[in-house]
């Protein structure tokens, strides 16, 4: 049985209340924190914090294709870095990009590829750069979070933003967003990434054992998860320039009463 | 919707008999945005004013840009764009057939030109030309860079903002449509006025009563007398 | 970095005729929607691996080789053997491949054909042991794509899990420090059969086992691989766009049942 190889010293995954390890109920997500616009050279950028995973994301484009023979005749090309700083895990990681990060790279870009208008910007590259300085689990499913945020901070016309988020299973039972821990000691782990209006599923990876009934309810989970992160993602992206009209405001209404 | 809300991506705008506009897009007879930005209704048309972007070309565009290169029958421009654009030697003004000087003598590596986009379309870079008025060299003034996105606000609606602007700091300022302003005043203090000025704009392209508040800026860091030429 | 891949030159007014008989509910080899093409399963061709098997899905080829060797079992599992899955797209497979570092692709497809043997625990890890935290057997898994005529994927995963059954391994025994090969013969442990079932989505029809034409005009492609007991045990999206809700549900169903088919298959040759 799977559980078996669970080391001595490990505690529970859930209580018996139903509680997770850190706290939370099976279908809660862990914390969210959404920045955008925060790095200076980038053309658009974003920082996300979900549970410990710290990630922040980077775009750079359009923009001249370099070699000049990667272009497309009709539309962008859109290139992904998915990277692991070597101190973001517990063991520290060799930089050199691993398999994982290059298979990340692929399902992250083709996660995004449905809902960028490339076709408005033929023969150029839009560049998109993970970078992940803390990692806790779920971490390809918050970058593609962050990188919806990032290119369209960069002013890069899209059909929508895309949320991303995984279930899995643990101890038997469908859990939402799953940790590090619970990944690596859990029965499956299933990353969906989500475009509400077009209703439509840009990445679906599975490992682990799951029924079909499983599979159903928990894919239905994280879409619904996904609508939530979706609406935190609107939010964080009108954010900043609503502070900017608003603090405008203020200054005209100080000024009118002086 | 009501204009004037800033609206993100995939959300839906109008729904009906509308015109599109930029930063949109349809489906079926709803219009969503592409775009973070302001939503702005022109008459029938929705389309979305977007806060950062970069600058696509379009023909008839006046832009300001840096030679990069020289080749056999041009120069290489920068114009901020994701497409390198060329500056053919037969647009240069006074060019009749082939030119037996070396091109370096009429506009070198490093050198910043206002030009005009000739030809632009999907299959080939930017072709640009510096014959017409104004057009060619600049040798002065400061070179302000902003967001492209930014510029129609700089310009305002019939030039009123940018008008106004060269009027209460009595700089020169030429405007690219590609996000560069170039600003040249009878002194230091007057450049660097208009140039904050330009900023501000920018930062606050958003906002209502910018024009009122712009002109207030500049009349309280006007020193009367050195300023505006007097 | 992952980029957008270049499209090959498929001509416009074919790629056209693809899609319009698909809509219909046609494909350009005659095929049901739902049907694989022929397959053909040999085993055992490859003396020098502990384990082969070759298999021809439609114009597809992709043999797969078994080699069980001796090594240190990784830091936190000491008590387990060590499985690894390699795939290469050599060259002389296709116009496309270059020689050189493994791409993307083939990145993506030993990473897919890995999950659906280490997830299902198909291999008895346990069983490898020689020396708890010092020696274990190591099993590597090489996927040789030999022509791409579409769909690697089902391809190297039938291939590989037929070499795994196939696969005869000699008695090892430690002695002091040291590996001790005996002449008697055995299988692997094995303890399910992991069978991957790939779907495109052409102009909103899902298509079993795609051709390489059809992966040229796809949309997006869905592989889920489903172990003996009817439970999914991996499932990968690629492609460009995306998948409905339903769609997935309705694929997932679709996949059970093909697995299942060609399960039977595998077993015959594998155990035959």
């Amino acid at each position: 049985m799977w559980l078996e190889k669970l080391p001595e010293h490990k505690t529970e995954l859930i209580d018996s209340k139903g509680v997770r390890a850190d706290g939370r109920k099976l279908d809660q997500l862990r914390p969210i924190k959404l920045e955008v616009g925060i790095l200076d050279k980038a053309d658009g950028s974003a920082y996300i914090e979900q549970g410990k995973n710290k990630i922040l994301v980077a775009v750079y484009g359009p923009r001249e294709a370099h070699p000049k023979h990667i272009a497309l005749p009709d539309r962008a090309v859109i290139r992904c870095r998915y990277h692991m700083a070597p101190f973001s895990v517990d063991e520290r990681k060799n930089p050199a990009p691993s398999r994982r990060e290059h298979e990340l790279s692929k399902v992250i870009r083709e996660s995004l590829e449905p809902v960028v208008l490339t076709d408005l910007y033929p023969r150029t590259v839009i560049d998109l750069f993970v970078e992940i300085l803390q990692s806790d689990g779920g971490s390809r499913c918050a970058g593609i979070t962050g990188a919806s945020l990032a290119l369209a901070d960069a002013g890069i016309p899209m059909r929508e933003l895309v949320a991303a988020c995984a279930i899995g299973k643990i101890e038997g039972k469908l859990a939402l967003d799953l940790s590090d821990s619970e990944d690596k000691y859990g029965e499956a782990d299933l990353p969906v990434a989500y475009v509400p209006n077009a209703n439509l599923v840009t990445l679906l990876q599975m490992d682990g054992e799951l029924t079909i009934e499983e599979f159903n309810k928990g894919l239905e989970m994280a879409v619904e998860a996904c609508k939530t992160i979706h609406t935190m993602q609107r939010e964080a992206l009108k954010k900043k320039f609503r502070e900017i009209k608003e603090s405008v405001i203020e200054k005209e209404e100080t000024e009118v009463v002086a | 919707m009501e204009a004037n809300q800033v609206v993100a991506p995939g959300e839906l705008l109008a729904d009906g008999d509308h015109i599109l506009g930029e930063n949109a897009y349809r489906i079926g007879t709803q219009i969503f945005s592409a775009c973070v930005g302001l939503l702005e209704i022109d008459g029938n048309r929705v389309l979305v004013v977007p806060f950062k972007g970069g600058y696509l070309p379009h023909e008839g565009d006046l832009v300001v840009g840096r030679i990069i290169d020289i080749g056999l029958s041009g120069w290489s421009i920068d114009i901020l764009a994701p497409y390198q654009s060329m500056l053919p030697a037969s647009e240069t003004p006074g060019s009749r057939g082939p030119r037996r000087r070396d091109l370096s003598e009429i506009l070198e590596v490093g050198d910043m030109v206002l030009a005009q986009v000739l030809a632009f379309d999907r299959t080939r870079d930017p072709l640009l030309t510096i014959k017409g008025p104004g057009l060619g060299k600049i040798s002065n003034g400061r070179v302000v860079q902003i967001a492209a996105a930014k510029i129609p606000r700089l310009i305002g609606r019939k030039g009123s903002m940018i008008s106004m602007l060269k009027r209460e700091t009595g700089c020169q300022i030429t405007v690219g449509q590609n996000g560069i302003a170039l600003v040249w005043g009878k002194s230091p203090e007057a450049e660097e006025l208009a140039v904050e000025a330009i900023y501000m704009i920018e930062r606050e392209a958003h906002t209502r009563g910018l024009t009122d508040r712009i002109r207030e800026m500049i009349a309280k860091n006007n020193v009367v007398g050195e300023v505006a030429g007097t | 970095m992952s980029a957008t891949p270049q499209l090959p030159p498929v001509a416009k007014l074919e790629q056209k005729t693809i899609v319009d008989m698909i809509s219909r509910g046609k494909r350009i080899d005659d095929r049901g929607i739902e049907n694989y093409r022929t397959i053909t399963i040999e085993a055992g061709l490859i003396e020098k691996a502990n384990g082969s098997a070759e298999v021809h899905l439609g114009k597809s080829r992709v043999l797969v080789g078994v080699k069980v060797q001796t090594g240190p079992p990784f830091p936190d599992t000491p008590d387990e053997g060590v499985l690894t899955v390699n795939a290469e797209l050599v060259p002389l497979a296709s116009p496309s491949f270059e020689a050189g570092p493994p791409s993307e692709e083939a990145i993506e497809l030993a990473r897919v054909v890995d999950r659906g043997i280490r997830e299902s625990k198909a291999v008895d890890v346990k069983s490898l042991v020689l020396e708890k935290g010092k020696k274990v057997q190591v099993v590597y898994v090489d996927v040789y794509v030999l022509d791409h005529d579409g769909n690697l994927i089902d391809a190297a995963a039938m291939a590989a899990l037929t070499a795994l059954i196939n696969a005869k391994v000699p008695k090892m025994e430690m002695k002091g420090d040291e590996v001790i090969v005996k002449s008697s013969h055995h299988p692997l442990p094995l303890n399910n059969y992991p069978v991957a079932v790939t779907f495109a989505k052409v102009n909103g029809t899902i298509l079993v086992d795609p051709s390489l034409e059809e992966e040229q005009v796809m949309n997006a492609r869905l592989t889920v691989t489903i172990d003996k007991n009817g439970r999914i045990c991996a499932m990968q999206k690629g492609g460009q766009y995306g998948f409905t809700v339903e769609e997935l549900k309705r694929a997932v169903g679709v996949a059970v049942q093909k697995a299942a088919e060609n399960r039977t298959k595998i077993l015959a040759v594998a155990k035959g």
